[in-house]
């Protein structure tokens, strides 16, 4: 009885989670140009038109670039302030890593708007590169909790083990910190890269006028005629973000990633 | 000439105390980095919430209190409410799903579990225009959930259940639960497995010594969540232009319109100062919160190892 009353709540948090993906999957493969659900026909013009349309074409580049450049910066600034404060609890590190991660904390419309002001004040006001800067830094919280939890793992003996026998910190980071903290850097970037594919204000607020990511191209498409292509834009994005996570989950220790202790033990 | 200075840091015991220059020139960068592209921005955001504000301009520098005291309007007092009451009810009903769905994934197998965090991750970094999108159609009159009524018989027409309330509280409920269960995860999975062993030990049934047992234990970490997801649902940002009414437009909604379409910057800048005092605080009171149930859990270790230590 418990059990099948547990089922029926998975079953419905199921679907509730699944429910936009499969309208939007409906409404994808449309044949004519039409929102319709259950879908009137069967198409995929509308996954070629995502090819072969310049706008679309241009909206999906744009933010797969700046999402590959945002997540390194991220991670650029992320390693070193995780390693700084693995070695040593500095205040100014710490406060750093506040800031780190403020941003991610806070609504995002507040990281927006002060970037907003503040490019404008400089004069980078719509440019392409204050949108990637913007990003990194607004990310920078993925890469650094993530690093963080991989320097926490590395063994603490096998250093001292190591300083005995005479490698120098070089060698040390080289060959024992680096090998078991890549794996944790790489999801971060890749959680960073995901996110900067999906946000859509603080893009939308430096250069949304100039530069179109997607999500601004689906906001705009939204406001100005509905077309079948946006919900078979919005199903190719929820792929590969699935895709990223999924690659994480197989490769990487999710659960651990995600916080909790010891979960490779009770598997 | 350096040399001499470089090595004595080289060696182990300085080592510990401080960073060789090579580290100290690396960790410059993060610090340069967040310092130019985060502090000043915020720096510059508080600034222009004392500007004059230039019709038809952005902005002129100068000090007034203008943008602040436009505080006192209504309409303000209105849209913060329902600002407020809109966040409120999501994270609650959020929580009210999550508590229960994460409890049963942490004592789910691994790679079943790992499926669920996968689906779920894939959810929270899911754009809020696609889910404000697919919401849109699912209540929509032509595409929406209504037409199942219909179809069942219930109803002649189907309902136009978007935009309106209820439309933004599920949007927001659809954008909060997966970062509702993903606070709630570390909590709940670091909870001791035996509490709950026990309790069925001793006879209680699963509900009853997850009610009576468990739920105590997490009280603290609950009320922690749902401030994390009060202010994260505080952020939505297009869910409530997209499944919403001009009355159900939130904080954020109302910020962006002020710096874009209403050209004041000084206005947007102030109510985003006053929006980040809002969530800051509540942030804050999760850090302190989280601190003192940390100090109750060792504070509890402690008597159990002196009980311990007393019985043998």
């Amino acid at each position: 009885m418990n059990r099948l009353l547990n089922r029926l709540f998975l079953g419905a948090i199921a679907l509730f989670m699944a429910s936009p993906i499969i309208i939007l999957l409906g409404v994808s493969v449309n044949a004519e140009k039409r929102l319709a659900f259950p879908p009137q026909g069967f198409s995929l013009r509308w996954y070629l038109e995502l090819w072969n349309d310049a706008g679309w074409h241009s909206a999906i580049s744009n933010s797969l670039l700046i999402a590959s450049l945002a997540a390194l910066l991220a991670t650029s600034i992320a390693a070193p302030l995780a390693y700084g404060l693995w070695r040593r609890r500095s205040v100014w590190l710490r406060i750093f890593h506040a800031f780190g991660v403020a941003p991610f904390v806070l609504p995002p419309v507040i990281t927006a708007l002060g970037l907003l002001s503040f490019w404008i004040a400089v004069g980078g006001y719509g440019a392409f590169y204050s949108v990637v800067i913007s990003h990194g830094v607004f990310l920078v919280t993925l890469p650094l909790v993530t690093i963080t939890l991989g320097l926490d793992a590395v063994n603490k003996e096998d250093l001292e083990a190591a300083e005995t026998l005479g490698a120098d910190a070089a060698a040390r980071l080289r060959t024992i910190i680096l090998p078991q903290v890549i794996p944790y850097a790489i999801s971060g970037a890749a959680f960073a890269f995901v996110l900067s594919l999906n946000e859509y204000i603080i893009a939308y607020m430096v250069a949304g006028f100039t530069v179109e990511t997607l999500p601004i191209k689906i906001f705009n498409s939204l406001r100005y005629g509905y077309t079948p292509a946006m919900t078979a834009v919005a199903i190719v994005f929820a792929f590969v973000t699935a895709l990223v996570f999924g690659l994480i989950g197989y490769f990487g220790d999710l659960p651990r990633l995600l916080g909790a202790w010891k979960s490779k033990d009770d598997s | 000439m350096s040399a001499p200075v470089l090595n004595a840091q080289q060696t182990p015991a300085a080592a510990v105390e401080g960073f060789s220059r090579s580290e100290t020139v690396t960790l410059a960068w993060p610090m340069i980095m967040l310092s130019v592209f985060f502090v000043i921005p915020f720096g510059t955001m508080l600034a222009v919430s004392f500007f004059e504000r230039v019709p038809g301009g952005f902005f002129e520098p100068g000090f007034t209190l203008d943008s602040y005291a436009r505080f006192i309007d209504p309409f303000f007092f209105k849209s913060l409410g329902m600002t407020m009451m809109i966040a409120g009810s999501a994270s609650l009903l959020c929580l009210i799903l999550a508590v229960p769905f994460t409890w049963t994934l942490t004592r789910m197998r691994h790679h079943h579990r790992v499926l669920w965090l996968v689906a779920l991750l894939s959810i929270l970094s899911l754009s809020e225009v696609i889910i404000g999108f697919s919401w849109s159609l699912l209540l929509s009159r032509s595409t929406g959930i209504g037409n199942i009524l219909v179809w069942l018989g219930i109803e002649n027409r189907a309902p136009k259940l978007s935009p309106g309330l209820g439309a933004v509280l599920t949007g927001l409920c659809y954008l909060g639960f997966p970062y509702a269960v993903l606070v709630l995860f570390p909590q709940l999975s670091r909870l001791d497995p035996t509490l709950h062993e026990a309790a069925r030990m001793l006879g209680a049934s699963p509900r009853r010594a997850f009610m009576n047992v468990v739920l105590p234990n997490i009280a603290k970490a609950l009320v922690a969540a749902f401030i994390m997801v009060f202010v994260f649902t505080l952020g939505a940002y297009l869910i409530p232009q997209l499944l919403g009414k001009p009355q159900q437009w939130t904080l954020p909604v109302l910020i962006a319109d002020q710096a874009l379409f209403q050209s004041n910057l000084p206005f947007a800048a102030a109510m985003s100062i006053f929006l980040l005092g809002v969530s800051l605080s509540l942030v804050v009171c999760v850090g302190w919160l989280g601190r003192s149930s940390q100090a109750r859990i060792e504070d509890q270790s402690t008597t159990q190892s002196t009980t311990q230590s007393a019985a043998s």
